[in-house]
């Protein structure tokens, strides 16, 4: 299998990972994502995942895996660990959300944050019109069975990005198939920003940041 | 099927060092000499000598850690991890197991014969730590040829070993596998040894450790066995295993074993007395107590190369909770130390490293295989 086979958001992650990179996965389920890194990349990677079954899937691939959550998956290291930290599909299953981006800016040198996008068309269509809380491929959950505890949209990422000065790199919007370049806040399923610490304001480098930013 | 993955027949072998006037010297000050240490071995040394596994015992077994001695239905203490096609695979690794310095199973404790008196050392037997016992292991390392050991791997005291390994030897170990273990004893951890050597020491037959002539002090080693049996165990084990049954159909209201718990220990104490050596008990104890890796000593900054950890703990483990394996993990994330930790669930307690073997196996087994063929086995991987 190679890496053109991975689901969307690990592709957009593992292309955006420079090869030799030191990266810590916070969340990293059964490992597929370490794995490609590691084999293809020459990352030098580490993981962190709670569930055990996922856990002896990670050993089987020769991964490095620690048995912990996230909010404590990240004290000790020194600072600048890693030069990326991944928090993919993780970070809406915390309620601390501003510590652990803090202290995955502190452990590495770029944080990537992947997300399901709350404003979702579909979404807001079954909140709007069926008066149900919203189910799409992005929140598969039903509302007593889901791990999410934060509920977000890009634009929400965004503001909080402003309000804490985290500077976005890049960002990346995804639909069922493939990346989106207009109205992300109404048309992605989910979001990949690269961020890093050292900032300013929040200068947006990316090309479709005007194209209906506000939906 | 159990026999047919079993390394089957072995035997305990016998290595002697450090004659007088080379003693060994201890960490705590003193000497010891001659040393000798029981050992075995299974499966086969390759030609690098590259594929040797180092296996440590924890506080009350011995060198047999597989297959079966001359003569003995049991099998050796970790028959589940070890032999063919198991976690620590003969067919592709050459293993040793030895019995500690101070133990009673064949290497030299207390119980052996002071050459300077003719008579067994008793308390003449000089203070050991977990660091000696990891020195004479590395003096049979060296005789066996070993330059560098694959991995080395122990539970309970056995961590211990393995943890010291790397702060003493860390250029001659590529691989560690502590289990079950700490860094450090808590003061709750001490105080349960020392209520059990306190037990040996009130028994009048102890005679101030100089007993070989009359005969072991019964009494106390079977209580302080005893006591460690209750630590060994959780509560849903224990729960599982004799809930509240009785050994007969009532009370007898004469403080004979009336629950099967208080028959089970009862056993377990006065089998133990038949095995192990009191004064060993004491200086094993203690050299447990002493024993502490915490801070920058497992790995102090600087250091070149860092072995890889594979780190286990068991969820239903009070003796050793998963907290000290964590603080295991904390010193080694502090200096970016390439290493796995996972907390199994088992309800057997402490015990549960030697008893629960299937996600242990699973874990051990393919994180040797990246010890042993490298970051390669990461690239050979079908997903």
């Amino acid at each position: 299998m190679t890496s053109d086979a991975l689901r969307l958001d690990y592709k957009i992650i593992y292309d955006a990972v420079e090869p030799g990179s030191r990266v810590l996965d916070l969340g990293c389920g059964n490992g597929d994502l370490l794995y490609f890194l590691a084999r293809d990349k020459n990352a030098k990677v580490q993981g962190i995942e709670l569930n055990d079954a996922a856990i002896y899937q990670c050993v089987r691939k020769g991964l490095s895996v620690f048995n912990s959550d996230i909010t404590t998956g990240l004290i000790e290291y020194p600072d600048q660990s890693f030069d990326y930290v991944i928090l993919n599909q993780s970070m809406q299953e915390v309620t601390n959300i501003d510590f652990i981006i803090r202290e995955a800016l502190r452990v590495g040198r770029k944080v990537i944050i992947g997300f399901p996008n709350f404003a979702y068309i579909a979404a807001r269509f079954m909140l709007f019109f069926r008066g149900k809380a919203p189910m799409t491929e992005a929140l598969p959950h039903l509302w007593y069975d889901t791990p999410n505890v934060r509920c977000l949209s890009i634009n929400d990422f965004r503001n909080f990005c402003g309000e804490k000065r985290l500077r976005i790199l890049k960002a990346y919007y995804l639909g069922s198939k493939k990346l989106l370049g207009f109205w992300p806040n109404l048309l992605a399923l989910n979001a990949i920003f690269v961020l890093t610490g050292e900032s300013e304001a929040t200068p947006c480098e990316f090309s479709d940041e005007k194209k209906g930013e506000r939906c | 099927m159990k026999k047919k993955q079993s390394v089957g027949p072995v035997e305990t072998k016998y290595f002697k060092f450090a004659e007088p006037p080379n003693e060994m010297s201890l960490e705590l000050g003193g000497k010891l000499g001659p040393v000798t240490i029981a050992y075995e071995t299974y499966g086969e040394l390759n030609s690098g000598k590259t594929n040797a596994i180092l296996v440590c015992h924890a506080l009350s077994a011995d060198a047999h850690a597989a297959g079966y001695l001359e003569g003995e239905k049991a099998p050796g203490w970790w028959e589940g991890m070890i032999g063919p096609g198991k976690a620590f695979d003969t067919e592709k690794h050459f293993i040793v197991c030895s019995n500690v310095i101070g133990g009673c199973k064949g290497s030299t404790g207390p119980a052996s014969v002071n050459p300077a008196t003719g008579a067994p050392y008793g308390l003449d037997f000089p203070s050991i730590t977990i660091a000696d016992m990891v020195e004479a292991q590395r003096h049979l390392i060296d005789y066996l040829g070993i330059e560098k050991l694959m991995c080395v791997a122990g539970g309970s005291m056995g961590g211990m070993q393995a943890l010291q390994w790397v702060a003493s030897y860390p250029d001659r170990v590529r691989s560690v596998i502590p289990i079950a273990t700490t860094l450090k004893h808590s003061p709750q951890q001490i105080a349960f040894n020392e209520v059990v050597r306190q037990s040996i020491m009130a028994d009048p037959a102890w005679r101030e450790g100089n007993y070989y002539q009359y005969g072991q002090p019964e009494k106390g080693l079977a209580l302080a066995r005893m006591i460690g049996h209750i630590t060994f165990m959780s509560v849903q084990s224990m729960e599982e295993k004799f809930s509240r049954r009785l050994k007969n159909a009532n009370y007898n209201f004469k403080f004979d074993a009336d629950f099967e718990v208080e028959g089970y220990l009862r056993y377990k104490g006065d089998s133990f007395v038949k095995r192990f050596d009191a004064n060993s008990y004491l200086y094993i104890t203690k050299a447990i107590d002493y024993f502490d890796l915490s801070g920058e000593r497992l790995a102090p900054e600087g250091r070149e190369a860092d072995p890889r950890f594979l780190i286990i703990s068991y969820r239903s483990d009070w003796l050793y909770p998963s907290i000290q394996s964590q603080e295991i993990v904390r010193a080694l994330k502090r200096r970016r130390v390439d290493a796995t930790y996972c907390e199994l669930r088992s309800t057997y307690g402490h015990d549960a490293f030697l008893v629960e073997m299937d996600e242990q196996q699973a874990l051990v087994r393919h994180f040797l295989d990246k010890t042993f063929e490298g970051y390669e086995v990461v690239r050979t991987y079908d997903i």
